[in-house]
């Protein structure tokens, strides 16, 4: 929504096309906040500090520039949103509240509670709506158009009728969000399905970090129906403590730095150990506390928490501890993009937020990805509005659009097909169990064995029942080959990555390596398939002090 | 583990009707998740939306049982135990498919309503106690369950001279914010059609965020409007001075 406000006001011809209804899009899950180094709480903060944290996190392998732009900018993106409406909490002289988060020197976070992606989601939507962005809302795109290399368009289908739709255009924004749904556990909706990722991909752009899956330490664990929703970090930003079944709190054995508030990758990995090794609550995660801190506090500071809880899990949370596990939540690979314009590798093909690479590394910080699509949102929506002002008119290749087409209808086609629910949740399964928070060579090969298989079988799936109206089952047959694409990526450069660093961990590769921790895989579509290959870390030499700065410190 | 029967409405414009299935229960599940075992194992077309599984989207609304509810978070055992549970779209929107219905109308309100327009050279300095209410109704989710139970609009139909409680809580958030310098009473009194409400609280029983939609902003925005169209002592203020209405105090 960011680049479509910035490619309107710029005054480009702008379309929003949405999977679901506007304003219902998974950034309503994020809850903690916004990371911007306003220094309205500690003085100290700035710009420099947060490139440092976000590198340090990113175990130096994110694209320099990219994270220089993102804390460079990322202040003044939050009060943009406050001038537009968004209504932040406040400090005691009136200006935007900060809070702590895992990995943050400073307290950083501007937020609204614990609905920040909310506020954020709101408030963007009713800029652009006000603005005069034309808004399709429940169309999946299947294909993009490409004139040659260049990208003139996409094919897709209104949810609601089944009815197919081309859309033609100079230039493409993606802006998808993840790949959550590849896994059994994870706090995303059905959307998350990596489209993206998959279209990018096919239209021959690169894929770059993607072995970095973020689990989130602390998704729900019980009832098992809400197994992997989302226990926001802002329980630990205010003060929540974690515990294993002894009452211990293990997080002195593993980050005794910075505890509860380590990076994510470090608290989700020493959850999963203290349960592995028997020290798990009764639904197999670890307790986290909140409830020393004042009631009436924790119902503020905490709401949704609070009522997610008690309704869902019948556990009041500002009297007892909350059970908690990780969950899928992120992932910090993607599209690569140039940090300046978000223009991917191909012309008229640009990329923002989740769906690309880079600014992450090998683990996110908590905040960063709000942070994230407000800056490079607006970055890739300038750079696609000046593309497109400079752009010959589109061609659409009318053979382009009968192959989407005939794709979509051969789902139809099959009689006794293959059943795409069972197909996905076999997938979640291999994903889940082989390519999860821990890897190694062994699980990852038969991931890949039987990756290869589910490519087989996904060939026969097919609408079992129904017709093309609004039907769930059909979209998820075509939502399936997206889910696959983005699979095969993470195993592929998970095997390839022979290390552990951040988000990834290998049991057969427990340490840091030099010649990793100076390189990034990237992904791209060959003739022969996908082509994995390690390539340098971006740099950037005006930073190599503050960087080498941060190392020092860290090392002490 | 036991098995509950699910009776669903199935069907689109055309009508519909009612189709039991069985659905093994698990503990601390809810409606959402027996909807989702339906779509995957007896009724792969079963049409509902849903998002964020977590009542932060507000797209799984439906009515369970006769009430408007977020189906991702009503507990089957919040539910009279061993009847058949029914579920069925929203009534005051059009039905699309099954449990989905057309919620655009809503979308078209909202376009209508001047955004927020700060006044010039405000210095961004706000105290929380000052940006409390505010906050309260930027809770809203849009799950329209608001307008789907409101009389105005479900049994009288007046979508054409009405907003409905969703909208009024959008327009109090801006009439209410500290800093906003427009003036939405004569939007209120007119197209809005704020009149027309008569306080029956039945939006705010069902506010899945627990907004208090009529004591909070429908109220106080009668009160605004009153203020500014009907007391006798403004009226005759303004003939003595021949002034033009300004902004009430406060605003």
């Amino acid at each position: 929504m960011r680049a479509a406000i910035e490619c309107s006001a710029l005054g480009a011809k702008t379309a929003l096309i949405c999977k679901s209804l506007l304003g219902k899009a998974h950034t309503v899950m994020a809850e903690g906040g916004v990371a911007a180094a306003l220094a309205h709480v500690d003085a100290q903060d700035s710009w420099r500090t947060h490139f440092q944290d976000t590198l340090f996190g990113g175990k130096y392998l994110n694209n320099w520039r990219m994270a220089e732009l993102h804390a460079r900018e990322a202040p003044e993106r939050v009060r943009e949103l406050e001038r537009w409406g968004a209504v932040f909490d406040r400090t005691p002289d009136g200006k935007i509240l900060q809070r702590a988060f895992g990995g943050h020197t400073y307290r950083r976070l501007a937020h609204v509670g614990d609905r920040t992606g909310l506020e954020l989601i709101r408030t963007l939507q009713d800029k652009g709506v006000h603005q005069g962005i034309d808004v399709f809302m429940e169309c999946t795109i299947t294909k993009l158009l490409q004139d040659d290399e260049r990208v003139c368009g996409a094919f897709g289908y209104w949810r609601e009728t089944g009815r197919f739709v081309v859309y033609r255009a100079k230039a493409v924004v993606l802006a998808t969000g993840g790949i959550g749904k590849c896994y059994k556990i994870t706090s995303n909706s059905w959307e998350s399905t990596g489209d993206g990722h998959a279209l990018g991909y096919e239209a021959g752009a690169e894929l770059v970090d993607m072995e970095f899956v973020q689990f989130h330490p602390t998704g729900m664990v019980w009832p098992p129906g809400v197994m992997g929703l989302l226990v926001t970090e802002a329980v630990r930003g205010e003060g929540g403590i974690l515990r294993n079944n002894q009452g211990e709190r293990f997080m002195e054995k593993y980050d005794p730095k910075r505890m509860e508030l380590s990076t994510r990758d470090v608290v989700a990995r020493a959850i999963y150990t203290e349960v592995k090794e028997g020290r798990g609550s009764p639904h197999g995660g670890c307790f986290l506390d909140i409830s020393h801190r004042k009631a009436p506090y924790v119902r503020q500071k905490l709401p949704s928490m609070y009522h997610q809880f008690k309704e869902l899990a019948d556990v009041d949370i500002t009297k007892e501890p909350m059970e908690v596990g990780p969950t899928g939540h992120y992932i910090m690979g993607g599209i690569k993009v140039d940090a300046d314009t978000g223009a991917s590798g191909v012309p008229g093909l640009y990329a923002a937020g989740e769906c690309t690479g880079g600014v992450n590394g090998a683990n996110r910080l908590g905040g960063n990805s709000l942070s994230d699509l407000l800056v490079f949102g607006r970055r890739a929506g300038a750079g696609a509005a000046e593309y497109a002002s400079r752009a010959a008119p589109p061609r659409i290749d009318p053979t382009q659009v009968e192959n989407a087409a005939g794709e979509m209808l051969g789902f139809f086609e099959r009689p006794g097909a293959e059943d795409p629910y069972k197909l996905h949740v076999d997938l979640q399964n291999t994903m889940q169990n082989l390519a999860g928070i821990f890897r190694e060579e062994k699980d990852l090969t038969v991931a890949m064995a039987r990756l290869e298989d589910l490519q087989q079988r996904a060939a026969h799936v097919g609408v079992v029942e129904g017709q093309r109206m609004y039907n769930p089952g059909w979209h998820l047959c075509r939502d399936l080959h997206n889910m696959l694409i983005c699979s095969q990526a993470i195993v592929r450069a998970a095997l390839l990555r022979k290390e552990s660093r951040g988000a990834h961990s290998r049991l057969d590769f427990p340490k840091y390596d030099a010649y990793w921790g100076e390189h990034n895989i990237v992904i791209k579509k060959e003739p022969g398939g996908m082509k994995v290959q390690a390539r340098p870390v971006v740099k950037v030499a005006e930073l190599i002090p503050l960087v080498e700065e941060k190392k020092a410190k860290e090392t002490k | 583990m036991s098995i509950r029967t699910f009776s669903v409405w199935r069907g689109d414009r055309n009508g519909g009707r009612f189709v039991e299935y069985p659905v093994e229960v698990e503990e601390g599940m809810v409606v959402l998740d027996a909807i989702h075992q339906i779509q995957r194992t007896q009724a792969q077309d079963l049409a509902c939306r849903w998002n964020c599984k977590a009542a932060k989207c507000g797209s799984c609304g439906a009515e369970v049982n006769g009430r408007p509810r977020l189906m991702c978070k009503t507990r089957l055992d919040a539910l009279p135990a061993g009847e058949m549970v029914r579920i069925q779209p929203l009534k005051t929107f059009p039905v699309i498919r099954d449990l989905v219905t057309d919620v655009s109308w809503n979308y078209q309100i909202n376009k209508k309503i001047p955004p927020f327009a700060p006044r010039p050279g405000a210095s961004w300095v706000m105290r929380q106690q000052d940006v409390n209410r505010v906050q309260e109704f930027r809770k809203c989710i849009e799950c329209f369950l608001c307008q789907n139970v409101c009389h105005v609009l479900r049994e009288h139909e007046r979508k054409s001279e009405f907003y409905g409680p969703r909208f009024f809580v959008r327009i109090a958030s801006l009439q209410m914010h500290p800093l906003d310098s427009l003036d939405r009473r004569p939007l209120l009194k007119n197209e809005a059609g704020l009149g027309l409400c008569n306080i029956t609280k039945c939006c705010t029983e069902v506010c899945p965020e627990d907004i208090h939609i009529t004591d909070n902003a429908i109220i106080p925005l009668k009160e605004r409007v009153v203020d500014r169209y009907y007391d006798p002592v403004q009226i005759l203020l303004r003939k003595i001075r021949g002034a033009k209405v300004k902004n009430a105090p406060g605003e």
